[in-house]
């Protein structure tokens, strides 16, 4: 992997939760620039911990024990003096079920730029486009953001990261509760996407990781098994245990 | 065909049951009907623009009862001042930023047991502490403080179930896209939960305005025919007004205490009815 054009580097990441549920153990994978990078395997694996630490939304939860490092280019995401406020700008996140906030269309994006203190009306407008979703909203963009459909709700959950601006978007299972037809936009948005942004996907399924990673992660019980281009790692797994799992033999 | 007679008598005890858990909600809002049409067929005889607006005469006997209206109007007033900040900011604390430790459980029980003071308790509380201790007399001043005190825990309790009751969601989110705990709050999670909080603020204030025990040594005039105009005047309260022409004033008109006892019921059910409205409201409109 070419090195320069590195984005993320974690280097030997230690989570706890102090329920003991899900944990990391002595994560390292360098995540590139300008491409998806798909973190997949079976639920309990460790892949939302992994994504929540890339923005620090693990500091909502308790978490027991934290250790190694993980930079954002050559900033130190885990350092206490880190501003995580600027951090999540810069790492957009979206999440499983799509939750819109309880205001309009237009609103649910400008929120977070008139909290970053930006007036760009452009943003609204380019940040739904880059969503697919300008089309379907641009007449209605005063209506309460939950009379869309699902599909649509996750798109504008999408373009609310987008209007941010930001270098990273984290997708933790975006297209779960999605009809395949939603689903397909979804995945044609990242590839378009994925130009100007670093993208860190956590699929819902085996399929959607193989046709969306130029990079894939097999996670399993909180250990990286086996990280490699995807074309490589879904046509010829070097471990047993991927072989299995992308062939369907368990989880 | 003994299956079907199974059925049958199954059947007949759903039906059964159905009607006598009806019977028992109906039964329910029976008494409550009762009071409401006996005050009102005993009192709408006295209710006048006089006996509103006009003040008490000839020992309580005639006239109006003005003052005591002005003053529980005061009196709630002042008590939604005191209770209203201190019981959302408390909520607040306690659904947003409190630990789960010793020191918050103290919190928690604290206001549990509060909760549970009988209200007399209380009076006499506010007579030691806001009228002798503090020397602000017995004053309306003294009267708020001390119905607040009383009020504070319906407030933090129904505001800070309104508060839990916003989706975790929501707050994931918005701290998600860069905003800070408190920027969180202030435009997403207090926005959601206003309906809830007024409630439970209206319900507070209701049955502070009904209140005599805590007033009773800290406010109330037994007779004071004129308009308190500083905080630390005494007055007269509807609650108190009606205990004393019930019960210490021989010769009383019977419409006259009715009257009274009308615009006091008035006066909270309407308080009641308004939290009910908010309440439906915010319900309809609520898309999560």
């Amino acid at each position: 992997m070419n090195k320069n054009n590195q984005k993320i580097t974690i280097q030997n990441l230690i989570l706890h939760y102090s329920d003991g549920t899900e944990s990391l153990q002595d994560i390292s994978l360098d995540i590139p620039a300008h491409a998806i990078t798909v973190i997949f395997g079976p639920a309990g694996g460790g892949k939302s911990s992994l994504l929540r630490v890339l923005n620090r939304l693990n500091d909502l939860v308790d978490v027991v024990k934290l250790e190694g490092e993980v930079y954002l280019d050559d900033l130190d995401v885990l350092s206490p003096k880190t501003d995580v406020i600027a951090l999540r700008r810069r790492v957009g996140m979206v999440f499983a079920r799509p939750v819109v906030l309880p205001m309009s269309i237009q609103e649910n994006i400008t929120y977070g730029l008139e909290i970053a203190g930006i007036k760009d009306d452009q943003r609204l407008e380019d940040s739904l486009e880059k969503a697919a979703l300008w089309e379907e909203v641009k007449d209605r963009l005063d209506d309460p953001a939950v009379t869309l459909s699902g599909g649509q709700q996750q798109r504008l959950c999408l373009a609310r990261v987008l209007a941010l601006e930001p270098e990273v978007i984290l997708l933790d299972e975006p297209t779960s509760g999605l009809d395949p037809i939603s689903t397909g936009k979804v995945e044609e948005s990242l590839q378009a996407l994925k130009e100007d942004y670093t993208i860190v996907l956590v699929p819902h399924s085996v399929q959607q990781a193989a046709r969306t990673a130029d990079y894939a992660a097999f996670f399993l019980q909180g250990k990286l098994i086996e990280y490699a281009p995807g074309n490589l790692l879904f046509t010829n797994p070097q471990d047993q245990r991927t072989q299995d799992y992308v062939e369907g033999r368990f989880g | 065909m003994t299956d079907q007679k199974g059925t049958r008598v199954r059947y007949l005890k759903q039906r059964l049951g159905f009607r006598l858990l009806s019977s028992m909600a109906i039964l329910t809002i029976l008494p409550i009907i009762a009071v409401v049409i006996y005050i009102v067929i005993q009192g709408a005889p006295a209710i006048s623009r006089e006996f509103i607006t006009g003040f008490p005469e000839d020992g309580m006997r005639a006239g109006g009862i003005w003052p005591a209206i002005v003053g529980t109007f005061y009196l709630t007033l002042g008590t939604a001042i005191f209770s209203v900040p201190l019981g959302i900011g408390a909520a607040i604390y306690l659904s947003e930023y409190a630990p789960q430790n010793r020191f918050t459980q103290m919190i928690r029980i604290s206001i549990i047991n509060l909760a549970g003071i009988p209200s007399v308790v209380y009076g006499l509380f506010g007579l030691g502490l806001f009228v002798l201790f503090l020397n602000f007399g017995t004053s309306i001043l003294a009267g708020s403080l001390t119905l607040a005190i009383m009020t504070l825990p319906v407030i933090i309790s129904t505001a800070e179930e309104a508060l839990r009751a916003v989706p975790q969601a929501f707050r994931t989110v918005s701290i998600s896209v860069g905003a800070t705990k408190w920027q969180t709050i202030r435009r997403i999670v207090l926005p959601e939960a206003l309906p809830g909080i007024l409630t439970g603020v209206i319900l507070g204030l209701e049955r502070a305005a009904g209140e005599t025990a805590p007033i009773l040594f800290t406010v109330a005039a037994f007779f004071l025919p004129r308009l308190p105009n500083s905080p630390l005047d005494a007055t007269m309260a509807l609650p108190y007004h009606l205990f004393v022409i019930s019960t210490q004033v021989p010769g009383m008109p019977i419409k006259i205490q009715y009257g009274t006892a009308l615009v006091l019921l008035t006066f909270v059910l309407s308080m009641n009815i308004i939290a009910t409205v908010i309440r439906s409201r915010a319900r309809a409109s609520r898309q999560w």
